[in-house]
């Protein structure tokens, strides 16, 4: 038993760490906010030089063959200084299925360049219901001859107005369950017919409406086995969970650091605010949520990693333990800063409004305690 | 990182598995079982029975695992205590004896005691002949152990003890107790104060138990008149007690058999959820208990690897005893939750106590409901205090009193 990083997941945190307190400024992360593409090609080039984006790839397939478990150490540095741009869109939600379930000609199509930074990809998953479930799938696929024809409109979708690749999952059956006939297509995101818009968004993330139109994507280009989708997007969200865990950690970090040393220096009455107990204990609170975030976010991306049998209910149990710690953590942060913590220019603010996005991303506090539920009731609800 | 454990680790835990399914087959009939009438744990008969389950585990070398071999344990390391704790609890067996003894006089003794001292004591602690309390709080110092008021003033070869100890656990079955006593009253209060062992059955100590609002009558209100303690029995030096008091004991701090515990209850009241229908249904279906039911669990995991982050870097060597109380205070307040949690489900049968006609489990989920109202938020140190630590310690932010 031995529950702390090794040598080289310090080493890459650390390296991580400088690198982003150099290269991503708050400047950059609101002049992206507001900027149409939502992220620096040039910080891009920099992550795919360092081989982030193939960090969880094979050496074969162009990538550096580290664990997820490494993955989230740079996600949670990314966190941290909140990186815009599409990287989780682009290895976790498109590269990592590609890879668990694609043919060996996707993942030589794909991953090399997905691994070296040439390639953006994400996932257009959620629908107008909003819902992370099977039964939300409405966009159809419909057979025509060697080709699907899809139609409909796909939802929140991340940074698709960049995409090179966009991987859709659809509908291309009905079976007994609604699991059933749930398809994962790859879409080239320049095929006549989709339709991107980018929605205005809290923290300027760039989230989408895609409006599929007649669009013909060959049968060649199905992720897995037709109509059996669901099961690979199961392991996506789990993925996707932890690594927004990852994400959260690392932003409430920072909230935590920032906001004791604000409480050590700043006075009232003559003295640090941080003396008062109100608000020593509030930075009480706050490091122990935060403590909980980090090991279960770490023993979660372990149990990915080893593909352990526990690694979905871990990731529920993250999930929900973080989406709930990081609301706290920025609004404790706000709290004892008081009305400097109020402004558009303080930093926290943009913590504060990511806190809520994550939440909702992959799933909330009560999404993944009822998945979790299930798990220990053995019921479903 | 790595959560599987070394062969030899691995070895440990299916030993302590085997001798448990061995010897649990030898726990009377209502052990573990609420619908089978027992006796009271205040009882001479439960008494008896623990000393007799304690003394099969430290025939079996149970007790002390992580002590040195030296002084009659294991020497074993605290992963080893660790995985005892959480097989204890899986199989929801009785533990050891002496819990003050094992957990805080022996340890101290260890640290800062004479060669006397260590040969006297320590076997008969592991073994229980000797059953050990603590008399550090006082009715005018809890929190701020530092105000104590009980004096020591120095005559020929002993010291001569005057004052009044409570709470003191267990102080009326007790042979020895760890005691803070004020040696110099003039000294700055922290400076004034030494640790002695105690000997209950000298003349003078007079033992009066009293009730918690649970029930629990162990502990008493221990008064201290002329009683003389031999200067033997002083613990690391002369008014320097209170650090000692204070010192970080290599306690194992994962508090995984407690996790496991936590685990056990909510499996009991899956169960109970199952069977118990309102509005037509099971309660296991209600939407707002399920996510209720599921918070228990995860605020358990948390924890979990909380405790096992913490027992990484204890092993280390690094220094934990401040950040253990991040875990802790999570604790002695989620179990609370828990608890109350747990008397919802059980709806209006709540209020039943033991030996009661209807009562659920004979009682089990009100007393532990009250009981939660202790030692997790006061006795254990009081969150409050454990925080006003996070903050100074683990974040570094100013004194705030
Ligand atoms: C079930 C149980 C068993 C016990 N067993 C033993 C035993 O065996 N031996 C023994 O020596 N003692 C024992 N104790 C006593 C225990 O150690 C004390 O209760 C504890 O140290 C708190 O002291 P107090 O009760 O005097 O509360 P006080 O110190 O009077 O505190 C009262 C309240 O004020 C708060 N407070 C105090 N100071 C501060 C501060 N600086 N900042 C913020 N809040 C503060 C506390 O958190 C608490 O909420 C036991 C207690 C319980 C409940």
């Amino acid at each position: 038993m031995n529950f702390s990083l090794n040598e080289e997941q310090v080493m890459l945190k650390t390296s991580a760490r400088n690198f982003l307190e150099k290269e991503c400024p708050k400047r950059l992360v609101r002049e992206m906010a507001a900027n149409k593409q939502g992220y620096s090609p040039e910080l891009w080039k920099k992550l795919a030089e360092l081989g982030w984006m193939g960090l969880v790839f094979p050496e074969e397939y162009g990538g550096v063959g580290s664990t997820f478990l490494d993955l989230t150490v740079v996600l949670e540095e990314m966190g941290r200084v909140l990186v815009p741009g599409p990287f989780v869109p682009t290895v976790v939600l498109a590269g990592r299925p590609i890879l668990a379930a694609g043919t060996e000609q996707q993942k030589r199509r794909l991953i090399p360049g997905i691994a070296n930074g040439s390639i953006i990809a994400t996932l257009a998953f959620l629908e107008a219901g909003g819902e992370l479930a099977a039964s939300a799938i409405n966009v159809r696929g419909t057979t025509h001859g060697e080709d699907f024809i899809i139609d409909g409109t796909k939802l929140f979708v991340p940074d698709a107005h960049v995409a090179d690749y966009i991987l859709c999952v659809i509908r291309t059956g009905d079976g007994v369950s609604k699991e059933e006939g749930v398809t994962l297509l790859l879409v080239d995101a320049k095929t006549v017919g989709i339709h991107t818009e980018v929605l205005k968004t809290l923290t300027g993330e760039k989230l989408c409406e895609v409006v599929f139109s007649n669009v013909m994507v060959p049968r060649g280009n199905i992720l897995g086995v037709l109509g059996n989708g669901w099961q690979i997007v199961q392991r996506i969200l789990d993925e996707a969970a932890v690594a927004e865990c990852a994400w959260m950690t690392g932003g409430a970090q920072w909230i935590l650091e920032t906001t004791v040393n604000y409480a050590r220096e700043r006075l009232a009455f003559g003295q640090p605010i941080g003396s008062f107990q109100a608000v020593a204990h509030r930075c009480a609170n706050m490091a122990i949520e935060v403590e909980g975030a980090i090991s279960i976010t770490q023993y979660a991306a372990w149990a990915i990693s080893e593909n352990d049998p526990e690694a979905s209910a871990a990731a529920s149990v993250a999930k929900a333990w973080c989406s709930e710690m990081y609301k706290h953590v920025a609004g404790d942060g706000i709290q004892v800063h008081g009305a400097t913590g109020f402004t558009w220019d303080h930093d926290l603010n943009l913590y504060f409004k990511r806190a809520k996005t994550s939440e909702i991303a992959f799933g909330d506090g009560r999404y993944h305690r009822e998945r979790v539920a299930a798990y220990i009731t053995g019921e479903g609800n | 990182m790595d959560f599987n454990y070394s062969p030899q680790e691995e070895a440990f835990r299916r030993e302590v598995r085997g001798w448990l399914a061995e010897n649990m087959r030898e726990l009377p009939p209502w052990w573990g079982r609420p619908d089978v009438p027992g006796p009271d744990v205040d009882s001479d008969e439960y008494r008896h029975f623990s000393f007799w389950w304690h003394r099969k585990l430290y025939d079996a070398g149970f007790v002390g695992i992580a002590w040195p071999k030296e002084y009659g344990g294991r020497g074993a390391t605290l992963i080893e205590q660790a995985l005892f704790n959480e097989e204890l609890a899986r199989h929801r067996a009785p533990g050891p004896v002496n819990v003050i003894g094992i957990g805080w006089a022996g340890p101290t003794i260890i640290a800062a005691g004479t060669e006397e001292q260590k040969k006297r004591f320590l076997p008969k602690i592991l073994s229980a002949e000797e059953i050990w309390a603590q008399a550090f709080s006082e009715p005018g110092a809890g929190s701020d152990l530092a105000g104590i008021q009980t004096r020591a003033v120095e005559d020929g070869d002993d010291f001569v003890v005057n004052g009044q100890k409570w709470p003191t656990g267990a102080a009326e079955r007790a042979d020895w107790a760890i005691l803070l006593v004020r040696t110099d009253p003039d000294a700055p209060r922290h400076r004034g104060i030494s640790y002695l062992l105690l000997d209950m059955h000298a003349p003078g100590v007079t033992v009066r138990p009293f009730r918690w609002m649970d029930g629990d009558s162990s502990n008493c209100e221990v008064f201290l008149d002329n009683v003389r303690i031999p200067k033997t029995m002083l613990v690391g030096k002369k008014n320097l007690g209170f650090y000692v008091a204070m010192g970080t004991l290599e306690f194992e701090r994962s508090q995984l058999g407690a996790t496991v515990g936590r685990e056990n209850i909510i499996n009991d009241l899956i169960r109970t959820m199952k069977r118990t229908e309102r509005d037509g249904q099971p309660l296991s279906q209600d939407p707002v208990l399920r996510q209720e039911l599921a918070q228990h669990w995860i605020e358990t995991k948390v924890m979990k690897y909380m405790g096992l982050r913490m027992l990484t870097s204890q092993l280390k060597g690094e220094a934990t005893g401040p950040k253990a109380n991040l875990g802790f205070v999570m604790a002695g307040e989620s179990i609370q939750r828990l608890q109350d949690f747990a008397i919802r489900i059980i709806g209006p049968y709540g209020q039943l106590a033991r030996g009661s006609k209807h009562a659920v489990d004979n009682g089990r989920w009100l007393r532990s409901y009250l009981t939660s109202r202790g030692v997790p938020t006061i006795g254990g140190g009081p969150v409050e205090i454990k925080r006003n630590i996070i903050a100074m310690r683990v974040l570094g932010l100013p004194r705030s009193y």
